[in-house]
């Protein structure tokens, strides 16, 4: 195949030093591998997540994604725009199709934009990285790169809410997305299967604000992975990723429970599956260490 | 045809038979016990060979008894339909090997199922006739229709382009009905966005323009006597003139009466002008045709109007209706719009509990009106304080909390009562114990109603067609829509079920339908639903009879007059066959041809009864053909297994069940007897309406047979199966074997 | 506020559903309800909303401005979407939810003290300063939301988080003297300001 190339949005907490630094890792081993080219949107700015919208009005907040989509349509022209953040994606594409169905929203952008010497056509495909691998690479191509396959690991495929609502991945059901866990499939390991927190939410942004709440959801989250008998949990969202692994010391203190259950994302899966090494695959960004993952990376 | 009865019985070895059943020894009972005068075995009795076997036989030998020992008479039937003779079918798959296990110990038990069924397929054969003409019959292909609505009118034209004359008879002055009183009608066509005109003009202009429709307007029927096929009928015109004519058969689209809102005092209405009904407000949207509606107190331009649901509707209050009327949610939508439509800017809330609004385009319709800016507020009026706004009263019941709110007009959504016409006799002695005890004792009771008859029967059983749930004249609402409890009658509109004036359409196509092929099927002396097609009826053996009029009242379906002396007469068609007027009779002089006393009472009589001492008890089961049976069969389609012991009977219904039945198969030494009928109450499943009822009043007077006995009354068991209660009939039977086990073997065998 | 006097009767006027329509983001939606309930039920946090999504949309409805506008309820979704997907008449009940919040704001009467209001208004003010969000100057505001004690202890108690963060180089202390920023910080400043005088110019008359 012939090399795949992408317009692609990191986003803020795919920094470098930020929270998901580790994801960026694994997602530039799991592209070489796959022989995808990522050419970064340059300048790119904050999505404003969706937590944005205290300060940020509708029309600011729609400028900012678009300046994004700008940006891509200049400097990447003709190339859908990529995320791997859910939030990213989400904005992005929101903003994408507001615009498209309301004239008077897109000429006000336009009008903000050019504040900024630009302007919109807005024609790309807005795309996450598992609709990319899904959709452009396919299943079987990915599992062709598998040279060590992560046998004897079961894993809970927490697919979160902003990958899966409100696009989703098409062809996927919102209450039972599959595609993480025929990823997890691929790549030599033990999908949960009924694992019934799969969509729950984590509390997303307000783990911050409303700590005690958000925890109780994660750790429902958790609880039902090891009901499932987990020895790890993958998931395609930064948010998720950190809020499901960060706080277990604090949800151990408060519920008396024992977790320590690492979470990783899908690329770190492949990545090591891909037989990367662990700093490859970003492992070394594991607070809770996913030993088995290493174990195989090491050998 | 009179002559000779000739017995052939065939036995099939398909379907494992042939592995699990000694059909040698089948033949021997079927010649021997049976006194078969043909029998033939085949490997596969419902191929084409097996069937032009049967069929050689027939035309060569003169077999005019058939009786086909093979799988469920449920099954292949299409195979085994032979003209000109009779088919008794002995149940060895679906009752026999299908219902045990393939064991060694088992084959004897197996074995004499199997026999006993054929000897009872025999004995059922040898008291069968062949059902012949009653000459009773004749084509009449007129269909009246009573009421000239949109319904009546719609039958009328479906009808008279299917090729049947129809005659519509209307009460008021013009055609149209109610509909004929709305500004516009609820949406019917994509997006169902909009109202939509009522098309009322041009229905009228087609039903003048066809030259196949009589209309006659200020008129009404007077009496209507005979039967399908001969329906006669009194017109008889506001004038004072009535003329005559013969029909086939009757629709009934009598449309409704808008319920009284006077009842409503709590809404201020009649007290405040400015409080209408949906109607009324109808006929202010006519006169606004389009332009601004004006309220009715000082016609002031409405500018914010409150309609509130389910006005004296959908409650048990004293006065109120029980049922949802159907229509009146959307109609509610649609009047907001025409305030709406003429200005936005007009406030209009509808306060409803639960917004109903049934039809492909009702939620369609629904988002229409909230895209419109029509606020829907969930909550239960209590009040309407008068004054010069009417200030309505309620509770918000999403925000919990009690709210007024002062408004130019109320429209009230008050719902439809059915004009169906008075109650039966029935009704009435139901409702009234002491009239309900003189009845069955057959007297005359004088009947007490102040509601006037829509159709004026001549039937003894009433002067209009029996009521269902809240007052409307529907029948099996399940199976059988338009289906009155009056053969021939159709009902169809509103006066059936609430409705509006689409859907009133729509009832019209099918209950013209259904007077069409009643028509024909009385002309070839057929019946009609369930059993359509069965062509025999019931006869009555006028030296016996007692004049009890038992069967007079019993009969669901009004069949049955009487004469001076009080002897039955039977309206041939009008009957269902359902048996009920069997089952009634206490001398036992009604039969059937195809289904009498002796077709059931010879084939439990020819089942063996083993010794007191062999330990094999034996059970009857008389069961429902139109639900115990089939469940039965499809419990052995699932291989639920039951007790060996179990012979079972279908019966038509179970009001079909003489007691004599029971009496004899105690005498001659079944240990229990299972009744299997159908649901009863007010959702009643029954095909005949009440049989398993009255089997169950019935059988309470089996307790003395019992006890006159010296019999535990376990011995006897009435059940009402649905359909799907696959698992629950063979359980059943399985209980009483163990309640045998436990009270012992019936000491009656001789 | 000003109209907790507004009678009875005006109450059930829609003014104030109109005032949504006009100026809430998705507010025309708002109409479109029919309250099955189904968002309030599927809600993560449902049960500590003082007004699920539904019976906000009915308090709309029936005009309860200040006790709409000044809950504290539409801070609690935590944009799952999961109303969205499941509400059958497809309201975009999350982003009519931050839209609410949002024009509380902009009318100032915004519960001050909600917790994820402080986070977002926060975090807006950091990425519109930079173009880019500094998760830990993000971080440090966020424990200090509440005054400089509770801070401390909010601080002391997320040390082990942060410290693992740090340990994993998933944050990096040497941010707050500087970090992560768009570098054409003029003209992005410009095109914020830009679409806030654009909105503005469109919902304040
Ligand atoms: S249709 Fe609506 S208003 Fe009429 S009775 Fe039914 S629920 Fe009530
Ligand atoms: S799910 Fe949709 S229709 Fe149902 S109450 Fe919520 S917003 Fe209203
Ligand atoms: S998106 Fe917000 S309102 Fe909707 S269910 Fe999630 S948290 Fe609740």
């Amino acid at each position: 195949m012939a090399t795949k190339e992408y317009s692609f949005y990191p986003g803020c907490s795919s920094q470098e030093g930020a929270s998901s630094s580790n994801y960026l890792k694994s997602v530039n081993t799991m592209c070489e591998v796959l022989d995808i080219k990522l050419n970064t949107i340059p300048d790119w700015n904050c999505c404003s997540a969706s937590i944005g919208y205290c300060g940020g009005g509708e029309l600011p907040r729609l400028a900012l994604s678009a300046r994004n989509i700008a940006l891509s349509e200049q400097h990447n022209a003709g190339q859908d725009i990529v995320a791997t953040c859910a939030a990213c994606w989400l904005a992005t594409k929101e903003t994408q199709e507001r615009l498209e169905m309301d004239g008077d929203l897109m000429a006000e952008t336009n009008q903000a934009l050019s504040e900024a010497g630009l302007t919109l056509k807005n024609e790309n495909k807005i795309r996450h990285m598992v609709e990319v691998l899904i959709e452009d690479l396919g299943y079987d191509e990915l599992g062709k790169h598998v040279t060590k396959p992560l046998e004897g690991i079961k894993i809970a495929g927490y697919v979160g809410c902003q990958t899966n609502r409100p696009f989703g991945i098409e062809g996927e059901s919102f209450e039972n997305p599959k595609y993480l866990d025929k990823f997890i499939e691929t790549m030599g390991a033990e999908p949960v299967e009924k694992y019934d927190k799969k969509v729950s939410c984590c509390g997303g942004a307000l783990a911050f604000s409303e700590p005690e709440k958000s925890q109780a959801l994660i750790k429902d989250i958790i609880e039902a992975a090891y009901d499932g008998g987990a020895d790890m949990i993958v998931t395609p969202c930064p948010v998720c990723q950190m809020n499901v692994e960060v706080y277990q010391d604090k949800i151990n203190a408060k519920y008396g429970t024992k977790f320590s259950i690492p979470v990783t994302y899908y690329s770190t899966l492949m990545s090591v599956a891909y037989g990367k090494s662990g700093k490859e695959a970003g492992l070394d960004g594991q607070i809770i260490p996913a030993k088995k993952l290493e174990d195989i990376a090491g050998k | 045809m009179s002559d000779e009865m000739k017995i052939g019985a065939y036995i099939c070895n398909g379907c494992g038979l042939g592995e699990r059943l000694d059909s040698g020894q089948l033949e021997t009972t079927a010649t021997r016990d049976g006194k078969a005068q043909v029998c033939q075995q085949h490997d596969f009795l419902c191929s084409e060979a097996g069937v032009k076997m049967i069929q050689d036989d027939i035309d060569n030998e003169g077999v005019n008894r058939v009786v086909i020992a093979a799988c469920s008479r449920r099954a292949k039937t299409d195979a085994f339909n032979f003209e000109n003779v009779s088919i008794h079918r002995a149940n060895l798959r679906e009752g026999v090997i299908w219902v045990r296990p393939d064991t060694d110990e088992m084959t004897e038990t197996t074995q004499e199922m199997a026999d006993d069924y054929i000897r009872m397929a025999c004995a059922e054969a040898k008291f069968s006739k062949i059902p012949e003409k009653s000459g009773e019959q004749g084509i009449n292909k007129n269909i009246l229709i009573v009421g000239g609505g949109v319904a009546g009118m719609n039958a009328a034209l479906e009808a008279s382009k299917a090729g049947y004359p129809c005659t519509i008879v209307e009460k008021s002055a013009a055609l149209g009905g109610a509909t004929a009183q709305l500004y516009k009608k609820i949406p019917t066509k994509a997006p169902y966005a909009d109202p939509e005109d009522t098309g009322v003009d041009e229905m009228i202009a087609a039903v003048e323009a066809d030259s196949n429709i009589t209309v006659h307007l200020n008129s009404t029927t007077t009496n209507i006597s005979g039967a399908p096929g001969r329906f006669a009928a009194d017109i008889s015109a506001e004038s004072g003139s009535t003329e005559t004519r013969d029909f086939g058969a009757i629709v009934q689209a009598s449309g409704f009466t808008p319920y009284d809102a006077n009842q409503l005092p709590e809404f201020a209405y009649g007290k405040n002008k400015d409080v209408v009904t949906q109607m009324e407000l109808e006929a202010l949207a006519k006169e606004a045709n389009g332009g601004a509606i004006k309220r009715p107190s000082d016609g002031k331009e409405v500018s914010s109007v409150l309609f509130i649901q389910c006005a004296g509707q959908r409650s048990k209050k004293e006065g109120h209706l029980e049922h949802c009327s159907g229509y009146c949610c959307s109609a509610s939508i649609k009047q907001a719009m025409y305030f709406k439509d003429q200005n936005p800017a007009i406030d209009t809330t509808v306060l409803y509990t639960d917004l109903r609004t049934p039809g492909a385009g009702g939620e369609n319709f629904y988002r229409s009106g909230q895209q419109k800016g029509v606020i829907f507020t969930k909550g239960i009026a209590s009040e309407v304080v008068d004054g010069a706004n009417p200030t309505v009263k309620f509770k918000d019941l999403i925000l919990d909390e009690d709210n007024d709110l002062e408004v130019d007009m109320v429209v009230l959504a008050t719902g439809m009562v059915p004009n169906s016409g008075q109650p039966t006799r029935a009704e009435l002695t139901d409702m009234d114990s002491e009239d309900a005890e003189a009845e069955k004792a057959g007297e005359e009771v004088e009947i007490r109603v102040d509601v006037e008859s829509i159709l004026n029967l001549d039937y003894r059983q009433g002067k209009d067609v029996p009521h269902m749930a809240n007052g409307f004249a529907d029948s099996h609402f399940i199976c059988f829509p338009y289906e009155t409890q009056r053969t021939g009658i159709y009902t169809a509109g509103p006066t059936r079920r609430p409705m509006d004036s689409y859907q009133a359409r729509e009832d019209a196509v099918g209950a013209a339908m259904r007077a069409i092929s009643e028509a024909e099927n009385a002309g070839l002396g057929r019946a009609a639903h369930p059993r359509v097609g069965d062509l025999s009826f019931p006869t009555f053996r006028k030296e016996g009879c007692t004049q009890c009029k038992r069967c007079t009242v019993e009969c669901p379906f009004g069949a049955i007059n009487e004469d001076e002396e009080g002897y039955p007469i039977y309206n041939e068609s009008r009957c269902r066959r359902c048996g009920t007027c069997m089952g009634a009779c206490p001398v036992r002089v009604i039969s059937f041809e195809n289904y009498s006393v002796d077709t059931v009472g010879q084939q439990l009589k020819n089942v063996d009864i083993p010794d007191e001492f062999d330990e094999k008890p034996r059970i009857l089961v008389l069961a429902c053909e139109n639900d115990a049976y089939p469940a039965l069969d499809m419990a052995a389609q699932n291989r639920l297994e039951y007790s060996a012991f179990a012979r079972i009977i279908p019966v038509r219904c179970l009001g079909s069940t003489s007691l004599s039945w029971i009496t004899d198969s105690l005498n001659s030494g079944f240990d229990g007897i299972v009744l299997m009928g159908c649901p009863s109450g007010d959702n009643y499943q029954c095909h005949f309406v009440k049989g398993s009822l009255m089997a169950q009043e019935r059988m309470s007077k089996v307790g003395d047979t019992l006890e006159t006995l010296n019999l535990e009354k376990e011995r006897v068991q009435t059940f009402e199966i649905s359909i799907t209660d696959i698992h629950r009939v063979p359980q059943i039977i399985n209980e009483m074997a163990e309640t045998i086990e436990q009270i012992g073997m019936s000491p009656f065998k001789f | 506020m000003s109209d907790t006097n507004t009678s009875m009767v005006e109450k059930y006027r829609n003014n104030f559903l109109k005032e949504v329509e006009a100026n809430v983001e998705e507010g025309e939606w708002v109409k479109m309800c029919m309250q099955c309930g189904v968002c309030s039920g599927s809600c993560p946090l449902g049960p500590h909303w003082d007004h699920p999504p539904q019976e906000l949309f009915m308090m709309i409805r029936a005009g309860k401005r200040d006790e709409v506008l000044e809950s504290t309820s539409m801070w609690m979704c935590t944009s799952c979407y999961n109303c969205i997907v499941r509400c059958p008449r497809e309201l975009p009940i999350t982003h009519i939810m931050h839209g609410l919040a949002h024009y509380a704001t902009r009318l100032g009467i915004e519960p001050k003290n909600q917790p994820t209001r402080k986070f977002a208004q926060l975090f807006w003010d950091n990425l519109a300063r930079n173009g880019r969000v500094n998760e830990l100057k993000l971080g440090i505001s966020l424990y200090f939301m509440n005054g400089i004690v509770e801070g401390i202890k909010t601080a002391l108690g997320m040390a082990g988080i942060g410290m693992g963060m740090v340990k994993t180089k998933r944050m990096n202390p040497m941010e707050i003297l500087g970090g992560h920023t768009v570098k054409d910080k003029k003209g992005f400043q410009a095109m914020i300001k830009k679409a806030q005088e654009l909105e503005a110019a469109r919902v304040d008359n």
